[in-house]
Formats: structure tokens, C-alpha cells, sequence
């Protein structure tokens, strides 16, 4: 009932945040802070009963009822340790959204937080549907809120980046629908019974050509949402258009959900196919990590180098999910809460910038250091954090990625392995042409941090260190759901 | 005739006394809300003698008529898009400088004449009641014609229309004769002829082929959908809706009995002129789309692209013929009652724009900036139409756009299926241009009150459309019922 309640109080907040929006803009704000903290107390409760429940079974509750009979479509809501994780990344972000959306939000705020909220909730049921149908509902409706939170407050090329977000995820996913079709009746020629619960399709034998196809309209929606070469090039304008809470939303945890379908369906959906896939799909992350890193080296505009390189931090999640072994899987889960945390910091940095200098570009920044040592500071701690400094969390995930990809295939972790060579040089070059060297420009009377943005970014980095230092916190509870994946993605009955 | 043949024949025969009342009714009392009343009473009660009748046994009344269930529902959709059609023309017709309740006797004949289209299984019905439509459609495609405001458009609308409706007829008419000549019967059911053909077998392959091309006219299915684009954007808006809602699903409900008796080697050519129509429809119906500026022009393409989808059902039955059958029926039902539920919100929304303001309807889509923060009930109905156009869950089109990939899926029909991808991927963009205009900061002060009772249709078109979206077992299972 738990996660029925999360999404509820999401979906109810939005709709009550809309009406009072009408009438005062601070009430609509408080009010989605009042349905994210519901949304948390029920996610305590959900957590707390993980530790006394998770030892016996893997699955942490199961919802089940009956939706659209015609078709043994249920709605099937369930977690396991791999979905907890996620869905406390998508609250705390949430939370870090919120306060960056603050005062950045004037215009038109009940619709801002409905949107707002619809997306978080549309997250939150991605990450909990186990019915296929349900998962693409999911999928698809956190889509249109933040089309429109980038197409209406959004920054100067908005609609067109708005456009192009929507049309890139849709297309694809109209992909993954067809595969999803030709999966069940597969499934029905094979067993006779129609039914979309993920728990009856992983029983499925995809072994053949078909499998192979059916697994690709699935890899190729999770591609463009991760996103990986080839299909990345709405990222750059949607994160660079969108206002700082809808960046966080999207670099945070959107890009989860395509990582986290990949894990959750492609391999143990299609476990023949996707292993017979897996070098091509690690050559397009060793790719995406190298070339998205050197795009992000040539940017001017602070949002948009960030989303290159969030490109290829994704490049290695995709990278860890095709090595498919137990140190591969749980770095990548690592690897998402980390970029998780570093890219909304960095994101909030931006936005904050942005606030203040009305720019994103770097070259007209410069200086910083001396006129906002707090907001330089904490701009270093998400800097390094991106470039994988031991002790913070991204360190964790892309090491035990490329030790689990090294096992699998020595050469694509060798290449990877020179990532984190590129990786120093553009986490760096924001900290020089931003901060360091003498002001641009009249810049005298801006302000430090106050204390709402100090939380939002303190927020951010203490999950970082105490990753960094007790990755167990996560890994206790992804480890038996990532082997019990890693079994299902190997074929292994269960 | 017996009593059971003549109850299964109530919803035609209230719709056709609709007409012949308000004809009695506007000699002695002109009024418009009165007579408006008549029409959607009329409605209503037709309407629910057919979907009270769903579930006894099929009536062939007279060998011209069949009242299945099939008939019954899709007849019982015609009848509720006809009666959204009436509804809102109440307000757009008040503010019209027009004499207005003859429309309504129009409106009751073309209904009329979608309903006995749907229920034909004779050659001879289906012309009458496809004639009996579009002589109706003529006038109501033009009916604005001595109106100051809007003469122009709607005048070029209804010639256009009327002249390639009559070629398409004559086509029609032609091929049904070659039939004829072939079959020596006119009934649509060419099993019948058992003892093999009386002539060469090309009569009834250049006699199908030009029965075809008088269908595609109908459905504006590419290449012959030159008509549509103009006289969707000329007919008033609520004509609009009964031409994209009522008109496709009587014609499409037509095609697809007529299909599903057809058996034989001119199945494959057949098959082919479909696929070459989807194929076009599906990608250039999109394509052309992407630059309009008029929104009714723009949901003209809409449709043209949106019957291209649909004939993945008409192509699935003519594959596979009985395996399939049962799937692309349902599918074919469902695409069509979502179809009309979303297409008729998009209208209402229009028409109910256009009376207040008649830019609206022959302006650019320029005029509709803003709209969603200065009238977001309407606004967010035309987003939400959009959204349902575009095949997003939770609304009537994802649950079309589901069942089409099903039935491709089902019958191997790759190559439509990854065009049906495609299509829909290219009409994103201009579904998301529409709601990105909504949603553009206001220009111009605009103050439009909507009416309680327009407020109500756009609701109950809301709920419809969500509905079909969310919780379409209901749906679902009185398809079922009426295809089993």
C-alpha cells in the first residue's frame, strides 16, 4: 500500500497545488513540500519494512489488481531492493528540485507544481510497475509534465528542445511497444496465457531472431532515454532549456528510468539476445563515454556542458548493465545514485549562476572564487564528484564498473579506464573559466549562498560523502535483487 | 415485417422521424433552442434503443438491412457523435447570421443516412444511405453560404465537396454494376453466388477496385483525399465534426462488412490498393500536417493520417481472413469509438471557440496563443484532445494505437506496423506545436464565458475520452459482445 500511497500523494498534491495556485503562488509551493513529505513518511515506512522483510523475500510488496481484463493487464505495483534505491534518489531529488524551483518559479506556479509532481509520480510508478502495460503508461506520463515544464518555463529555445525531448522518447517508445506486443503473444503462442506481469514474461523463450528484435524496440527506448550513442542529441537541449529544477528532474532521475529498464527488462526479458548484443552495446557506451566527454570539454554553455557529461557518465551505466556480473551491476546502481546527486548539484549550481549573472556562458563568468567563496566551494566538492574523486560516490560506481567490465571484456574497460583520464579535464575546466582568475565584467555586488540554497546543495553533498564512505548503505539492499536479475539475465531459472 | 424486425429498426426509424417532426415543427413555431432540443432528444432516444438492443439476436430486415450488434453499436457511436454535432451547434449556430433550424433537418438525415450505411448489407442501402449523407453534407458543408462572415470558405467547402462526392459516387455506382453484372445480386455477401461466376471474374476485380476507390473518397484515404483539407477547413465547426467523426465511422463500418464477406483472388488486388493507401496515408497525411496553420486544415490531415492507421484492420482481415478476423473487428470497433471521442473533443472545442469568436475557425493558429491561461477549461480540453490524438496513455488513442499494434502484431503486417510507428512519431510534432501555441504567453485580452450547457458537453466529452483511456474494460467487453 505503501508505494499505492507515494504516487497518490504525488498525484493528489499536484491537483491541490494547481487549485491553490490560482490564489497565492507560496501556497501552491508549500503545499507540494507538504505532499513530497507525505510522499517521504510513506517511503520511511516502506524502507523500514525492508529490513525485517527483505530477508525473506526479494520482493518488498506486491499490488495486484485487476486493470483491463481483456488482456491480463494488472495493475501490478512491487518493489525490491533495486526500486527502493531509486525511488529514495527520486524523493531526495525531488526535495532538491523543489527548493531550486523556489524562487526560480514566479510565473504560473500551481501549474509548475503539478507538472512537477505528475513527474515525480510518474517516476516513481516507472520504477515500481511490474506489468509491462502499466510500466509503459508510466513511461510515457511522466513525458508530458515536463514537456511542459520545459516548453513553458523554459529558457530562450525552449519549445524547440521541448520538441525534440518528446519526440525522441515517443518515437522510441512506440518501438518498445511494439516489441512489448510481440513479446506477450509470444509468450501466449509458447504458454496460452495473456498476461503482461513482468513475473510470467521472464519465463518466456526468447531464444532466436526474434527475440533479438523484440529485445531492440526495448534496448532502443531505454537508449534514447539513458541516453547513449547514437541516440543522445536531445539531452543537450532539453537539460541546456529547461529551468533548473526541471535539469535536476531530468539529469537526476530520467535518465534513471532508462538505465533502470535496461536492468529491469532487456536482460532478463531477453537474457539470449541481450548477451549476444552486449559488445556492441559496451562498444556504444565506451563510445558514448569518450566522445561525450570530449564534446563536453568544447562547450561555452555551463548547462550544456554538464549534459554532455552526464552523457557519458551514462555511457559507463550502460557499459556496467551489458558486462552483466555481480560487481558490474552493483557499481552501476552506485554509479545512478552518484551521477544522481553530482549532476542535480551541478545543475543547481548552473541554475543559481544563472539567477545571478542572467548566463550560462563560461567565458562571461570567471572570478567567482573571490566573490562567492560557498558557492565556489560546493562547486568544487560536485566537480570532483563528476570526475570520481575516491570518496565520493561516483568514485564507487564507475571503479566497480570497469573492475566488473574488465572481467567480461578487458578491452572496453581499458578504453573506458581513459574516461576517467577525459573526465578531470572537464570537471576542471568549469572550476577554471568559472571561478578561478580575475572577475569579468561589473560583478561586485552579488550575493553568496542563503541558507535555502546552502541546504539544497548541503543536501546534495552529504549524500555524496556518506556514499562515498559507506557504499554498504545501498549495496546491502541492491544485492539480492542485482543477483537475482543477474540470474533471470543469465538464463538461470529460478 | 413482424413486431421484433420493427423494434430492431427503432433507432432508424426515430432518427428518421426526427426529421419529418422538426419539418412539421418549423412550419408553425420557429425556435431554435426548441428545436435544437428535438433534434438531441431525438438523438438520445435512438441512441439508446440501440445499445439497449445489443445483445439479442441479428434482425435481417428486408434483404437490405442488417441490425447485428455490430450495426447496433457502431450505429448507437454514429448517433452520440450526432448528437455532440447538434449540441454544439446550439451555440454556434446562435451566433450565426443565418436562418438556423433547417440545419438540424439536415443533421437528423445525414445521421440517418450513417446509420443505414452501417446496418447495409445490400449495395443498393449502402448507396442510399451513403447519398443520403452526403446530399446532406452538401448543404450542411455550406450552409453558411449567404453568411456575411464567412461566405467565402464555406461556400468553396461545400461546391468542392459536393462535386468530388458526386464523382466518387458515380465511381461507386459503376463498380457496384460491374459487381452486379458479375454476382447478378446486389447483397454484399458474394458467398451466396455458390455456383461460380456468371462472367469472367474481371467484372468483379475492376468492380471491387472501383467500389474501393468509392470508400477511400469517403475516408479520404491518399491519393483521394484531395477534398478533405479544404472542406474541413470551409464547414462550419461543428459539420467539420460530424464529417470527421460520424461520416468515417459509418463508411469504415461499411468497408469492413464488405471486406469481411469478400473471398477470392481479387482479395490480394484488393489488398494491395489498401496497403498502397495506408502506406501513403499513414506517411504523407503526417507529413503534411507538420507545416499547417489552420488548426481545422491541421486535424483534416490528422484524419487522413488517422484513417491510414486504421486500415490495418481492413488489411489484417483481407491477410488472414477468419484467423484474424475476430481481433481486427474488435480492434477496428475500438479504434473507431476512441477515435470519434477524441476528434469529436477537438471540435467541440473549436466550435465552441468559433462562436464566440469566428477567427477561430479560419484564422491562423497564431490566435490560439495563450489560450490555456485564458481559458484553460477549453485549453485543457484541446491539449488533452491533442494528447489523445497523439496516442498518449491514460486517453482514448493509446487504447486505438494499442489495439492497431496488437492486430499488426497478430497478423505479421511488419511492414504497415513500422509505418504505423513512423506516422505516429511524425505526427508528434504537430500535435506538440498545437499544445506548445496553447501555451504561449497570452497576447490579447479575450473574455469568452462558456455556458452551462456547453461546459457540460465538453465534459462529458473529457470523461469519455479519459475514460476509454483509463478503464476501457467496459468498453472492451460490450465490443466483445457485439462482434462475437
Amino acid at each position: 500500500m505503501q508505494l499505492l500511497g507515494i504516487i497518490i500523494s504525488l498525484l493528489g498534491g499536484g491537483v491541490l497545488a494547481l487549485i491553490v495556485g490560482r490564489q497565492s503562488a507560496s501556497a501552491s509551493r508549500w503545499l507540494s513540500l507538504a505532499s513530497l513529505v507525505v510522499a517521504s513518511i510513506f517511503y520511511t515506512s516502506l524502507w523500514l519494512d525492508s529490513t525485517s522483510s527483505l530477508s525473506t523475500s526479494i520482493w518488498l510488496m506486491h499490488m495486484d489488481w485487476p486493470w483491463i481484463e481483456r488482456f491480463g493487464i494488472h495493475l501490478l505495483l512491487a518493489t525490491d531492493g533495486l526500486s527502493l534505491v531509486l525511488i529514495g534518489l527520486t524523493l531526495v531529488l525531488g526535495y532538491v528540485a523543489l527548493l531550486s524551483a523556489w524562487h526560480e518559479i514566479n510565473h504560473r506556479c500551481g501549474l509548475f507544481y503539478l507538472n512537477f509532481l505528475f513527474t515525480l509520480a510518474g517516476v516513481v510508478g516507472v520504477f515500481s510497475a511490474l506489468d509491462l502495460f502499466l510500466f509503459f503508461v508510466f513511461w510515457e506520463v511522466m513525458l508530458v509534465p515536463m514537456f511542459l515544464i520545459i516548453a513553458i518555463w523554459g529558457h530562450e529555445g525552449r519549445r524547440y528542445a521541448a520538441t525534440k525531448f518528446f519526440i525522441y522518447t515517443q518515437a522510441s517508445s512506440l518501438l518498445m511497444l511494439a516489441a512489448m506486443v510481440g513479446l506477450v503473444l509470444l509468450n501466449q503462442q509458447q504458454t496460452g496465457v495473456l498476461s503482461f506481469s513482468w513475473f510470467t514474461l521472464t519465463q518466456t523463450d526468447t531464444s532466436g531472431t526474434i527475440g533479438m528484435w523484440l529485445m531492440l524496440g526495448f534496448y532502443i527506448a531505454f537508449l534514447v532515454k539513458l541516453p547513449g550513442l547514437p541516440v543522445h542529441n536531445w539531452l543537450p537541449d532539453a537539460h541546456t532549456q529547461a529551468p533548473t529544477p526541471g535539469s535536476i528532474l531530468l539529469a537526476g532521475i530520467l535518465l534513471k528510468t532508462g538505465a533502470y529498464g535496461l536492468l529491469r527488462f532487456v536482460w532478463p526479458l531477453f537474457p539470449d539476445a541481450a548477451s549476444a548484443f552486449a559488445p556492441i552495446a559496451m562498444g556504444l557506451g565506451v563510445i558514448s563515454v569518450l566522445y561525450a566527454a570530449k564534446l563536453a570539454f568544447a562547450q561555452n554553455d555551463l548547462k550544456r556542458l554538464i549534459a554532455y557529461t552526464s552523457i557519458s557518465h551514462m555511457g559507463f551505466v550502460s557499459l556496467g548493465i551489458f558486462a552483466w556480473n555481480h560487481l558490474s551491476l552493483q557499481g552501476t546502481v552506485m554509479q545512478m545514485v552518484g551521477h544522481g546527486l553530482s549532476s542535480a548539484g551541478l545543475f543547481a549550481i548552473a541554475g543559481l549562476l544563472q539567477q545571478r549573472f542572467h548566463t550560462r556562458a563560461l567565458d562571461k563568468m570567471g572570478g567567482l572564487w573571490s566573490l562567492m567563496p560557498k558557492l565556489a566551494a560546493l562547486s568544487m566538492v560536485f566537480a570532483v564528484a563528476a570526475l570520481g574523486l575516491p570518496g565520493l560516490a561516483n568514485f564507487i560506481g564507475e571503479f566497480m564498473i570497469l573492475l566488473g567490465v574488465f572481467q567480461v571484456e578487458p578491452w572496453a574497460a581499458s578504453l573506458a579506464a581513459l574516461g576517467m583520464i577525459l573526465a578531470p579535464v572537464y570537471a576542471l575546466i568549469i572550476m577554471q573559466k568559472g571561478f578561478f582568475g580575475a572577475p569579468v565584467g561589473d560583478k561586485a555586488d552579488v550575493l553568496d549562498l542563503n541558507a535555502r540554497e546552502l541546504l539544497m546543495l548541503g543536501l546534495l553533498v552529504a549524500g555524496l560523502v556518506l556514499l562515498g564512505f559507506w557504499p554498504n548503505l545501498i549495496f546491502t539492499v541492491t544485492a539480492a535483487p542485482v543477483d537475482y536479475l543477474m540470474n533471470l539475465g543469465k538464463g538461470v531459472s529460478i | 415485417m413482424n413486431w421484433l424486425e420493427l423494434t430492431s429498426l427503432m433507432p432508424l426509424l426515430i432518427v428518421a422521424s426526427i426529421s419529418v417532426i422538426l419539418l412539421l415543427l418549423i412550419a408553425f413555431v420557429r425556435d431554435h433552442k426548441l428545436t435544437c432540443w428535438v433534434t438531441c432528444v431525438g438523438f438520445i432516444m435512438a441512441a439508446f434503443f440501440a445499445f439497449a438492443d445489443m445483445g439479442n439476436t441479428a434482425q435481417q430486415v428486408t434483404p437490405l438491412l442488417i441490425i447485428d450488434d455490430f450495426s447496433r453499436l457502431l450505429g448507437g457511436v454514429v448517433l452520440l457523435v450526432s448528437l455532440a454535432c447538434a449540441w454544439m451547434s446550439y451555440a454556434y449556430l446562435e451566433t450565426a447570421d443565418e436562418i438556423c433550424e433547417e440545419y438540424y433537418i439536415l443533421l437528423s438525415l445525414a445521421a440517418l443516412g450513417a446509420c443505414v450505411l452501417v446496418a447495409s448489407n445490400h449495395f443498393a442501402s449502402m448507396f442510399i444511405g451513403l447519398e443520403l449523407m452526403s446530399v446532406s453534407l452538401f448543404a450542411m458543408v455550406g450552409y453558411m453560404a449567404h453568411s456575411k462572415q464567412q461566405a467565402n470558405m464555406t461556400l468553396e467547402a461545400g461546391v468542392k465537396y459536393m462535386v468530388l462526392s458526386g464523382v466518387s459516387s458515380s465511381f461507386l455506382l459503376f463498380g457496384v454494376a460491374l459487381i452486379y453484372a458479375y454476382a447478378g445480386t446486389l447483397t454484399i455477401d458474394l458467398q451466396v453466388v455458390a455456383d461460380g461466376p456468371h462472367l469472367q471474374s474481371g467484372y468483379l476485380i475492376v468492380g471491387s477496385a472501383l467500389l474501393l476507390v468509392g470508400v477511400a473518397f469517403k475516408m479520404s484515404w491518399i491519393p483521394f483525399h484531395m477534398w478533405t483539407p479544404d472542406v474541413y477547413q470551409g464547414a462550419p465547426a461543428p459539420v467539420t465534426g460530424f464529417l470527421a467523426g460520424a461520416v468515417k465511422v459509418a463508411v469504415f463500418a461499411f468497408a469492413m462488412r464488405w471486406l469481411m464477406m469478400a473471398q477470392g483472388d481479387y482479395l490480394d488486388l484488393l489488398l494491395l490498393g489498401l496497403t498502397v493507401m495506408a502506406v501513403l496515408s499513414m506517411v504523407i497525411g503526417n507529413l503534411l500536417a507538420l507545416r499547417q496553420n489552420n488548426l481545422k486544415r491541421l486535424l483534416g490531415y490528422s484524419s487522413i493520417a488517422h484513417m491510414g492507421y486504421i486500415i490495418v484492420t481492413l488489411a489484417a482481415t483481407a491477410t488472414h481472413g477468419a484467423a484474424a478476423l475476430s481481433t481486427a473487428l474488435e480492434g477496428a470497433a475500438i479504434y473507431l469509438i476512441t477515435y470519434a471521442s477524441m476528434t469529436m473533443l477537438a471540435f467541440t472545442v473549436i466550435s465552441q471557440l468559433a462562436a464566440k469568436d469566428r477567427r477561430f475557425e479560419s484564422g491562423t493558429l497564431a490566435d490560439y496563443e495563450g489560450l490555456l491561461f485564458q481559458q484553460p477549461l477549453l485549453a485543457g480540453s484541446l491539449i488533452l484532445a491533442m494528447l489523445a490524438l497523439a496516442g498518449m496513455p491514460l486517453t482514448a488513442g493509446f487504447i486505438g494505437k494499442y489495439y492497431l499494434v496488437l492486430v499488426a502484431v497478430d497478423s505479421q503486417l511488419w511492414m504497415l506496423l513500422s509505418l504505423l510507428v513512423l506516422g505516429s512519431s511524425l505526427g508528434l510534432y504537430y500535435y506538440l506545436r498545437v499544445i506548445l501555441v496553447l501555451c504561449k504567453p497570452p497576447v490579447s485580452d479575450r473574455l469568452m464565458v462558456l455556458g452551462t450547457s456547453e461546459k457540460l458537453l465538453l465534459l462529458l466529452l473529457v470523461a469519455a475520452t479519459l475514460w476509454l483511456g483509463i478503464y476501457p474494460t467496459p468498453v472492451i467487453e460490450w465490443v466483445q459482445l457485439a462482434i462475437a
